[in-house]
Formats: structure tokens, sequence, C-alpha cells
């Protein structure tokens, strides 16, 4: 079965969402790396 | 036709998210936060905090690869066809692969952050529920829930030796609480889904043994976990608020137990509330036994 006609843009909505939330969680990581390293530290 | 309306939509982040078991891992960061709390010793926030992610990162993964493994066996029971994977929304070698990249994730960041005993119990414990509950003894014996509850027991080992740093009779103590409570646990709830297991050709305990002897079971470990939930009490481990908690806790558990462990199923319209009522209160009974367990080493640092 095809996808429906307006699969296009729901693949870019899922793919940007899947891209936003990676982000975010890189970004998390980095800090908390970071934390980790104060805390390792003191 | 154009090519993207060939190739199927990519999983969204909530599917993945999905087949982390966000439910289970409430009460696996529970009992991890509660070891954590009530080991003696002061930890950095930080790193406290990075332990009991670790533990949610690492159950997730375990839990990833068991959808991936029972995929099929999902598709087959009401309860789970609507999974990620059963539903279609997610592709099996996805979930592998974030299984993977979730557990060997949690156990280096765990290793770095509080220390390589804790991350090695945190791999067994992973390890365990992947490949010895999962893939080898669910499908193969009805004991399964008997051993593979182990995985589910190490949480609170793991945040306790994230303080302390050394494995002693207190951790050894709330796993062994975790492990005896999980056959009367999920044998209730086996009880009253049974014919879902039967279809899929999963030997738990109902399906095999029959229904009289998992209740006599359930009745056996129930009596089992009433002196255990007391021990760390009497080793000292603990004051008398969590060893009164534990005693008056299990025993309404060994009472509800009672009722289920003595009583047959009436007939095809039996509602099955005996067993309702275990299942929902085996988990209350573990989220007020280590809420317990910390309010009494709270009670006893501020003396």
């Amino acid at each position: 079965m095809n996808p429906p006609p307006d699969a296009d843009s729901e693949r870019k909505r899922i793919q940007r969402s899947r891209s936003i939330v990676m982000a975010l969680l890189l970004a998390a990581f980095v800090v908390l790396v970071y934390a980790i390293s104060i805390a390792k530290m003191t | 036709m154009s090519q993207t309306a060939t190739i199927p939509l990519p999983a969204d982040w909530r599917d993945f998210f999905a087949l982390t078991k966000p439910r289970v891992m409430s009460l696996v960061i529970f009992t991890g936060l509660c070891g954590l709390l009530a080991a003696p010793g002061a930890i950095n926030p930080v790193l406290g905090f990075t332990a009991i992610l670790c533990i949610a990162l690492g159950a997730g993964g375990a839990a990833a690869l068991n959808q991936w493994w029972e995929a099929d066996i999902d598709a087959g029971m009401k309860r789970t066809r609507a999974r990620p994977i059963p539903a279609g929304r997610m592709d099996r070698s996805a979930a592998r692969d974030f299984g993977v990249a979730l557990s060997v994730a949690s156990v280096l960041l765990m290793g770095l952050a509080n220390g390589w005993l804790a991350a090695s119990i945190l791999a067994i414990s992973i390890f365990y529920y992947a490949v010895i509950y999962t893939i080898w003894l669910k499908p193969r014996t009805p004991q399964n829930i008997v051993i593979g509850g182990g995985a589910g027991a190490f949480p609170p080992m793991i945040g306790w030796v994230a303080v302390t740093g050394d494995i002693t009779a207190m951790p050894v103590l709330l796993f062994a609480i975790i492990f005896m409570w999980t056959p009367p646990h999920f044998w209730a709830l086996a009880l009253f889904v049974q014919s879902d297991y039967a279809k899929v050709g999963i030997p738990m305990m109902p399906v095999v043994a029959g229904e009289t002897s998992t209740r006599r079971q359930i009745l056996v470990y129930a009596l089992l976990l009433l002196p255990l939930s007391a021990a760390p009490w009497w080793i000292g481990g603990t004051g008398a608020i969590y060893g009164v908690s534990a005693l008056a806790l299990s025993s309404l558990f060994v009472a509800l137990s009672f009722r289920v462990g003595l009583r047959q199923r009436t007939g095809p319209d039996d509602t099955m509330k005996p067993e309702k009522q275990l299942f929902g209160y085996s988990v209350l009974y573990l989220f007020a036994l280590f809420a317990a367990l910390v309010a009494d080493r709270w009670l006893l640092v501020q003396g």
C-alpha cells in the first residue's frame, strides 16, 4: 500500500521533530558531561 | 510514482520513546533512586542524577531490545499489538540499534561518573533482561518470571553501589526483595490476561502448570516476602520505621495473596477481582516499601 498523497509533508514533519529532539538530547549530553567533569574535580 | 511514495515513513521520536517502556521505567527509576537515597554516605547531586539517568537509560535500552526480539509475539497479543514495531510504525533494525546505543551509552556514562562497579552491575542487568530473560528463558520455561525477575531487582542495588562503591548485605537484600516480589506481581497479571499468553505460545505459569498451581505459588512467594522484607530491619540496616512499615505492607500483601491463592475461577464470567486487586496493590506495595526505606534513612540522619 502506498502512503497517502501528503506523505511527503508528513515525512518532513517527522524528520524535523526527530532532528529537534536529537539536537536537544545532544545539547543536554554536552551539559551533563561538563557538569560531571566539574563534579569529579571537586 | 515518486520515489518518496514507496519509502515507508520514518519512525516518530515518540515511538522511540515508547520503546523504552516509560511506565515500567518509572518503577525502575523510583527503586533506583530509593537505593541511592537510602545508602549510607553522600553523593554529589550531579553524580546522583547521572546514576539515576543511567539506570533509566539502561532500562530503556533493555526494553527496546526486548521489543525488537519479541515483535512477532507482541503482534499476537491485544495488550502489546499497538507497540511501534508490530503496529508497523518502526523498522525492527531501528529498534535494535536504538536499544544497543542506549545500553552502551548508559554503561559508559555510569562508569565514568559513578565508577565501574556500578556500571558493571548495570551492564549485567541489561544483559540479564535482554538476553537471559527475553531471548533465553521467557520462551522456554514457566519459571521465566522467577529467574528473569532478577533483572528488575538490580536498580536499587546499582543506586546503592553508586553511593557506597561496594556491595554489602543491604543492597543484596533490596535485590532479593524485588526478586521475591516479582513472581506474585506478574502471575497475578498473567492470571487475568492468560488467554493472550497462551495464544502466542509463551509458557507462563498459568498456561503450563495451571491456575491452581500458580495461585499456590503466588501465596508461597508472598509468605516468603514477609520475613524477607523485614530483614533489613533485623540485620540493623534500617530503623523501626522501615521495619514496621515493611511488616504492615507485607501482611496486607499476604492477605490479598491468600484471597488469590485459595480460590478458583468461578467460570467464564469471573471478573478476577482478587487477582486485579493483588496486581494493583503489588505496584503500590513496592512504591510504599521503598519510600519507607528512604524515610527511615532520612529520619535517622536528621536524628
